[in-house]
């Protein structure tokens, strides 16, 4: 009887480890392969932009060809293109120009462009052009926003530096909003 | 094939393969035929059939089982709204409709069938090959590591409801004028479910995650990518990557084979289609969390990472989908919520909020997921103003609307969670208000 009790203890001993080092791991190494397929942010320090260039003319004639069907620039009266042509500010019913959420009176951060119009854009075809197409588009965007002067040339050194007007504009509602703007009893 | 009665009658329906090849199941129809002919027969010498004025399913046999079930032919109403929300040309410029919306109104408990689950994509849905998919775990960590579906099996699974609610959910309620929409369109961007799944704390853990990470940052394999930064205390809380959506594998518009999915928060940051995470120490302030998705406030400051989403309530019977028939007795119920825990309580007004009544609340009653609410009402012919108002196990109360813009202004498009109300006209029809 007391031997038997031993192995049952023995037994349970083992199998406690056993569980420990079992304990379920199915990830296998990513390669950098892997990483770069899947990754594609960029930071707003500047962190893992591509290399490569890009200039406001080049950006003009790419944005004519790829981007000017939706996003047209002047909104002639096309409440359609209206709609999403928030770039440059866009006109109400009533004529008058809203340039509440514009890249130039909104977005906070300039690498936030190229994040999104390398992923996202054109709409039929993202990820179509080359990282100096995108470093164009997002040179020619700034210009027409009033950030950057026509012969300020874009690349990884440059794109961070660029100060964007609306930089201040945001407050953190994590985890907590902010008192005053608090809605709930 | 359906059984037609008396005659053996062949449809496009009854063909099985080309060249004429038709259903193995018709004869059985054209026996039963037969037998009905029959019948009619007996009747003719005098001899009556017991079944006389049963109806035809009572009489013939039904129709085979299925692979996979469909709904009631005549369930045509509970549908998803593929709204109207942008001018039909802007839709048929961007190719694809985005956003669908739950029929809340024809639903009750708090389960939402996976089909009638809300959908919000941004550039459409991915057709995605699971064996080709998986998800990358790198940035701030020990051991990159990547994870397929087959793996993600493997793991000892969680399975928890949680609802999910677009953070452009009621959205119309910020308008100056109240709207005469739906009740489908105005709160449709909501649904609950019981999702499976993995917690992203046990994959970190594997990674082995730098004691300086503060933020993850993850991106879907959709088109346009979808990218969300979400705070590391976050993901090592209750963040799951959920693999199914009610038992089933999660449909492809809800990020088929795989979604990370933040319970409480608001629903953009549950990214679909997940395939990479990055672990960082800052957010990566993609356009999701600066241009959208950011409330701009009276003082022109905006509110940026409006990640927990606060307590709301919504009366989804009576509401402008239906009117009042005729007086007497009706039950008021809907669903209440909180992105921080638990629904503690929900009071009920008929009279605009003068006064107020406890709501029986069905359990279980589940953190970060829908509870729906009871309350049985007498209508005696009067006009009335319906509303529901919750409060969460934090002692939050749901604000007035009047409070909520007094707060937070009418400049934002999210994030609207006052109290909803339904007017109800002595003629007994239905429709929004603001009171």
């Amino acid at each position: 009887m007391y031997m038997h009790r031993a192995l049952i203890i023995a037994i349970l001993l083992i199998s406690t480890q056993i569980t420990t080092a079992q304990e379920p791991r199915f990830g296998v190494p990513a390669t950098q392969a892997d990483i770069d397929k899947s990754f594609w942010a960029v930071f707003p320090d500047g962190e893992f932009l591509p290399e490569g260039e890009g200039n406001v003319a080049e950006g003009r004639e790419l944005f004519e060809y790829n981007c000017n069907i939706c996003h047209n620039f002047p909104n002639e009266n096309d409440p359609v293109k209206n709609r999403i042509g928030k770039l440059f500010g866009v006109q109400d019913k009533r004529g008058k120009t809203n340039l509440k959420q514009t890249i130039g009176s909104y977005w906070p951060h300039s690498t936030t462009i190229f994040n999104y119009i390398r992923r996202a854009m054109p709409l039929v075809a993202p990820m179509s052009l080359s990282n100096s197409e995108y470093y164009s588009l997002t040179a020619y965007l700034l210009h027409e926003n009033g950030i950057i002067a026509e012969d300020y040339v874009i690349n990884k050194e440059t794109l961070p530096k660029v100060e964007m007007p609306n930089k201040d504009g945001f407050v953190n509602a994590y985890p907590e909003v902010p008192d005053k703007y608090k809605s709930s009893r | 094939m359906f059984k037609k009665k008396n005659s053996l009658v062949i449809d496009a329906a009854d063909h099985s393969a080309r060249g004429g090849l038709l259903n193995r199941r018709l004869f059985l129809s054209s026996a039963i035929a037969t037998s009905a002919a029959l019948a009619t027969t007996r009747a003719a010498y005098g001899q009556e059939m017991v079944g006389e004025g049963q109806e035809d399913w009572v009489l013939y046999p039904g129709s085979d089982a299925l692979e996979y079930s469909n709904r009631s032919r005549f369930e045509v109403a509970s549908v998803k709204r593929l709204l109207p929300n942008d001018p039909q040309e802007f839709l048929d410029l961007r190719l694809t409709k985005f956003v669908a919306r739950t029929p809340l109104d024809h639903l009750m408990g708090t389960i939402t069938p996976n089909g009638l689950h809300f959908e919000r994509s941004h550039q459409g849905i991915p057709d995605i090959d699971p064996n080709k998919h998986s998800l990358v775990i790198h940035g701030m960590v020990k051991n990159p590591l990547k994870f397929d579906i087959s793996a993600l099996e493997n793991y000892p699974t969680v399975s928890r409801n949680y609802y999910i609610e677009c953070s452009g959910n009621s959205s119309i309620l910020w308008q100056k004028t109240p709207t005469d929409q739906s009740l489908q369109e105005i709160h449709g961007l909501l649904s609950g479910s019981e999702w499976t799944g993995v917690l992203l704390s046990t994959l970190l853990d594997e990674c082995g995650i730098s004691s300086d990470a503060k933020w993850i940052i993850a991106e879907g394999a959709d088109n346009g990518m979808m990218t969300r930064s979400i705070p590391i205390d976050k993901a090592l809380d209750d963040t799951m990557i959920a693999i199914r959506q009610n038992g089933e594998r999660i449909r492809p518009s809800q990020g088929y084979p795989m979604r990370l999915l933040n319970p409480g928060f608001e629903g953009n940051t549950s990214v679909k289609w997940l395939r990479s995470i990055y672990v960082s120490d800052r957010p990566v302030m993609s356009v999701q969390e600066t241009a959208k998705y950011t409330d701009m406030m009276p003082d022109n400051k905006a509110l940026q990472f409006t990640l927990e989403q606060d307590v709301k309530s919504i009366i989804t019977r009576p509401s402008n989908a239906m009117s009042l028939k005729k007086h007497g007795l009706y039950e008021i119920t809907g669903l209440a919520w909180s992105g921080k825990g638990k629904i503690a309580r929900v009071e009920v007004s008929a009279d605009g909020g003068n006064t107020w009544a406890d709501a029986a609340l069905e359990g279980p009653i589940h953190t970060k997921m829908l509870t729906r609410f009871r309350v049985p009402w007498l209508w005696e012919g009067g006009s009335a103003i319906l509303q529901s108002r919750a409060i969460d196990e934090f002692g939050r109360i749901q604000p007035t609307r009047k409070e909520l813009i007094d707060a937070r202004g009418r400049n934002g498009i999210y994030h609207f969670h006052a109290v909803h109300s339904w007017g109800v006209a002595k003629s007994g029809k239905i429709k929004h208000v603001y009171a």
